[in-house]
């Protein structure tokens, strides 16, 4: 790995390796996926399941409105949101990057 | 497919609650027991320290200088999850009475201390640490999650491996069922060391899960929970297949749910119209050798399921 | 040397080795005590119950499982901003030896007596130091008593400078020898003590209201860095460790400062010079008087703490001698006993390198006469270099005609 692939180049340790709580965020899986999940607005009723059964915690309510959307920063394209759908909403397509 | 579903991307307009189990943790897409985290947290809230050793859930959580850990975590080694939870219960327990206010600590009441480990940390080579904390009575929540073999090495053999899977130490062969064990039963273990309340549950049920968490998490003393979470990677099946693959273990009978409160079965979560083994074995690579026809795959088969029946009726499954 | 005067004196008492150690950690007030027994350590922890369960000592004791499970507790109980404390030997320790690594690199300062004792096979309870030196890779600090009295006092001072530079520490002391003698001893009071060690107050607690994530693991762009830490640290406990031995006279009188605290020597200037560890350097000076009484200019440095090791120490007390003598309760089969590998690697970019012999001696409780000693500062005294390999060190007390084929 080169020098300037490092995000931790300025890093210091701390005594005994110590971590800060909930600094994993700045990882951006989703970088690893290859299908994404899209979800049909119309079809959504809101009922959380997606987001229940997400690994990531990439499946969310979309601010204001009355469905579902993806954060596309975590989502690892696992399928499951689509499979715990009750509605059939949505759908993994092939991510064209 | 159409180019405006290409570029649909909600990210920025997401409602995020405080999440406990944060995203840009390293574990496989579709993993099972990344989610059994997620409900724990959820469940435990931010009073909460976390023991764990290693394993899949350590590994993909800690990778220095990042934790995808909201509450106070510490991993230390493999065989000893349940003991450092013990030791710091005890420090808890000496803070309550000495009271040391230069330490800045809160009193033990409301503080959850949860050991979580795999199947492999907990069943086989940290037993001796989870007999020592539960035989002690110290007041710690331990949960197995059981994802069926040592993932984090490349999915080796455990006592909880299911009989008939094929994993890279019990490997499928011309003399080879694949691993000729059944899952160690973890349940009576804890209930026979006189843990008050005792629990399995699935993370395709997470509403049931979370309230044997929060169930626990009320009693003064050990607790033991065994949480089923499948591993697409190790188990070899579709990511997307998760829920599905740890209710079915459920509807065949092969992870039945229930609690034990005093050593004695409370509630059974019944199963109408039990499903065959077969139906779950055949949706999982591990178990393909099993379908090859020859007749020792299908009394490996049969025994699998003789075993899930006998047990069903210990426990009275069936509705 | 500190050692106590025969006779005690008016705040002097008479007890075990093992329960006067038990009594110097109750006087440092840990918040939680988690230990094994083991033969010759049994008496700590079984002292140590007797004060909790009288009331006397207001610790969390842990029954713990195994010695595994004792440093394990005591890890997850430091960690959470306790003071632990735990005690072992031998087979014990080697059960230890995972969870040990880890408290040095998660920079926990747990204090651990070790009542030193070999390692089987063949099985064997006796004393030697080879529990001591199996561990001395981990990031522990390790001191070796002489008598009770330093036994105590390195449990005491052990706390102190833990706690300064966040490592572990092994206090050893040799069981039977020091674990089972009944020999006059100050207790300190914990008053005493609050003066010297104050309240540990650790850089990271687990306490939930200001979470942290502790044992992460480490990248080869991290690691590397991670464990040299405690490489450092154990630079800086050097100075440490001396403040504290002058510390600790102040308060208590008794003068552990010679060479910064970790060197004690008996006629240090000599021409010949012994070097030895721990109970062993009773008899030696005893030894030394006679020879010297002789005529013949002989002297001993006793090493008090080896990890960090004594190196600026031990190149000013060794570099003027004529030749030195390692007695040493250990071996590295394969190689020479890592003692005086260890001495020879500190002098040899020194500016003398006086010849070096070493002696394997005392190993499972075999006793160390006078004439044993004689006979080893006799042969460090026609010590000269060139060496070979096989003449460098020797085995003084081997009963060859046990051997099979007569060790041929
Ligand atoms: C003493 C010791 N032995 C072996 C290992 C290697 N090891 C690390 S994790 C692991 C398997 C973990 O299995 P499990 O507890 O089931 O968790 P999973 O990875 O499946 O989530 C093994 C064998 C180790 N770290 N320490
Ligand atoms: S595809 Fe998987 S990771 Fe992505 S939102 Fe759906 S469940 Fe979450
Ligand atoms: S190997 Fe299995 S258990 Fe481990 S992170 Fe991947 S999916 Fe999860
Ligand atoms: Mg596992």
């Amino acid at each position: 790995m080169s020098e300037s692939e490092d995000p931790y180049e300025n890093l210091t340790i701390t005594t005994g390796a110590v971590v800060e709580p909930n600094t994993s965020r700045v990882n951006k899986t989703g970088s690893w996926r290859q299908f994404k999940p899209v979800i049909n607005v119309d079809a959504c009723i809101a009922c959380g399941q997606c987001d229940t059964y997400c690994p990531d915690q990439a499946a969310k309510p979309v601010e204001g409105e009355d469905y579902y959307g993806f954060d596309l920063d975590y989502c690892k394209g696992c399928g499951i949101c689509e499979e715990v759908c009750p509605t059939d909403a949505i759908d993994m397509i092939r991510e064209e990057k | 497919m159409s180019s405006d579903l290409q570029d649909q991307d909600f990210t920025d307009e997401l409602e995020h609650d405080e999440e406990l189990w944060n995203p840009g943790h390293r574990a496989c897409a579709g993993c099972g027991p990344a989610l059994a985290m997620k409900y724990i947290t959820e469940a435990a809230g931010e009073n909460t320290i976390i023991s764990q050793p290693t394993g899949c859930m350590e590994v993909v959580s800690t990778p220095y200088p990042e934790s995808s850990w909201g509450t106070s975590y510490i991993h230390n080694i493999f065989e000893n999850g349940a003991s450092v939870a013990s030791g710091i219960e005890a420090a808890y327990k000496a803070f309550d009475r000495r009271d040391p206010d230069h330490l800045d600590v809160q009193d033990s009441d409301d503080l959850n201390i949860i050991a979580v480990g795999g199947d492999g940390a907990t069943a086989d080579i940290g037993i001796r640490a989870l007999s020592g904390m539960m035989e002690r009575g110290h007041d710690v929540l331990y949960i197995m999650y059981d994802n069926e073999a040592y993932m984090n090495t490349g999915v080796q053999r455990s006592s909880q491996t299911p009989f008939g899977a094929s994993t890279t130490t019990s490997p499928a062969g011309d003399e080879s069922i694949g691993n000729d064990t059944n899952k160690k039963d973890m349940t009576s273990i804890a209930a026979d060391h006189g843990v008050e309340y005792v629990a399995t549950a699935s993370i395709s049920n997470p509403h049931d899960f979370k309230q044997k968490v929060e169930k626990a998490l009320e009693i003064d003393g050990p607790k033991f929970l065994h949480v089923y979470s499948p591993c697409p990677v190790g188990w070899s099946y579709e990511s997307s297949k998760t829920v599905e693959l740890a209710e079915l273990a459920v509807e065949t009978g092969l992870f039945p749910v229930f609690e034990m409160e005093d050593g004695e079965i409370t509630s059974v979560n019944k199963i109408s119209d039990r499903k065959p083994v077969r139906e779950w074995l055949e949706k999982q690579g591990r178990f393909k050798h099993l379908f090859d026809g020859e007749e020792p795959s299908e009394e490996a088969i049969e025994e699998l399921q003789t075993w899930i029946d006998e047990r069903a009726e210990d426990l009275g499954l069936d509705a | 040397m500190a050692k106590a005067e025969q006779n005690p004196s008016e705040e002097q008492k008479v007890m075990k080795g093992t329960s006067a150690v038990a009594r110097g950690v109750m006087a440092a007030n840990p918040d939680v005590v988690s230990a094994y027994p083991i033969t010759p350590q049994t008496g700590v922890v079984e002292k140590l119950s007797d004060l909790v369960a009288d009331g006397e000592l207001d610790s969390e004791f842990i029954k713990v499982d195994s010695e595994f499970n004792a440093a394990s507790t005591c890890i997850g109980a430091s960690a959470a901003g306790a003071r632990a404390f735990s005690a072992t030997s031998s087979q014990g320790l080697k059960l230890m030896s995972e969870p040990l690594f880890t408290a040095a690199g998660m920079r926990l300062p747990i204090v651990m007596a070790v009542a030193n004792r070999s390692l089987s096979a063949p099985l064997s309870i006796w004393a030697d130091h080879t529990d001591a030196f199996a561990e001395r890779d981990g990031g522990m600090m390790q001191f070796h008593a002489e008598d009770v009295q330093e036994a105590i006092d390195h449990v005491l001072m052990g706390f102190r400078v833990a706690e300064q530079v966040n490592l572990p520490v092994l206090s050893n002391f040799d069981g039977f020898i020091l674990t089972h003698v009944q020999e006059p001893a100050d207790i300190p009071t914990e008053e005493e003590v609050s003066e010297f060690l104050p309240p540990r107050d650790p850089e990271y607690t687990l306490d939930p209201s200001d979470p942290k994530t502790m044992g992460a693991f480490a990248r080869p762009e991290h690691w590397t860095e991670a464990r040299y830490e405690i490489q450092r640290a154990m630079e800086e406990s050097k100075d440490v460790w001396a403040k504290t031995v002058e510390e600790f006279k102040e308060i208590f009188g008794r003068d552990y400062t010679e060479y910064n605290g970790m060197l004690d020597t008996y006629h240090g200037d000599a021409d010949y010079r012994l070097v030895a560890l721990g109970s062993m350097c009773g008899t030696i000076r005893k030894v030394i008087d006679e020879y010297r009484a002789e005529g013949v200019d002989v002297g001993l440095i006793r090493p008090r703490v080896h990890r960090p090791f004594p190196t600026e120490e031990l190149r000013e007390a060794l570099g003027d001698a004529e030749a030195v003598g390692v007695l040493t309760k250990e071996m590295s089969p394969g190689y020479e006993s890592a003692l005086a590998g260890e001495i020879k690697g500190t002098l040899y970019h020194a500016e003398n390198q006086p010849p070096i012999k070493s002696f394997v001696v005392g190993m499972a409780g075999r006793d160390i006469t006078a004439s044993d000693i004689g006979a080893m500062i006799e042969e460090t005294m026609e010590a000269s270099a060139p060496m070979a390999f096989d003449e460098q060190e020797s085995w003084p007390q081997l009963r060859e005609e046990l051997l099979a084929d007569g060790g041929d």
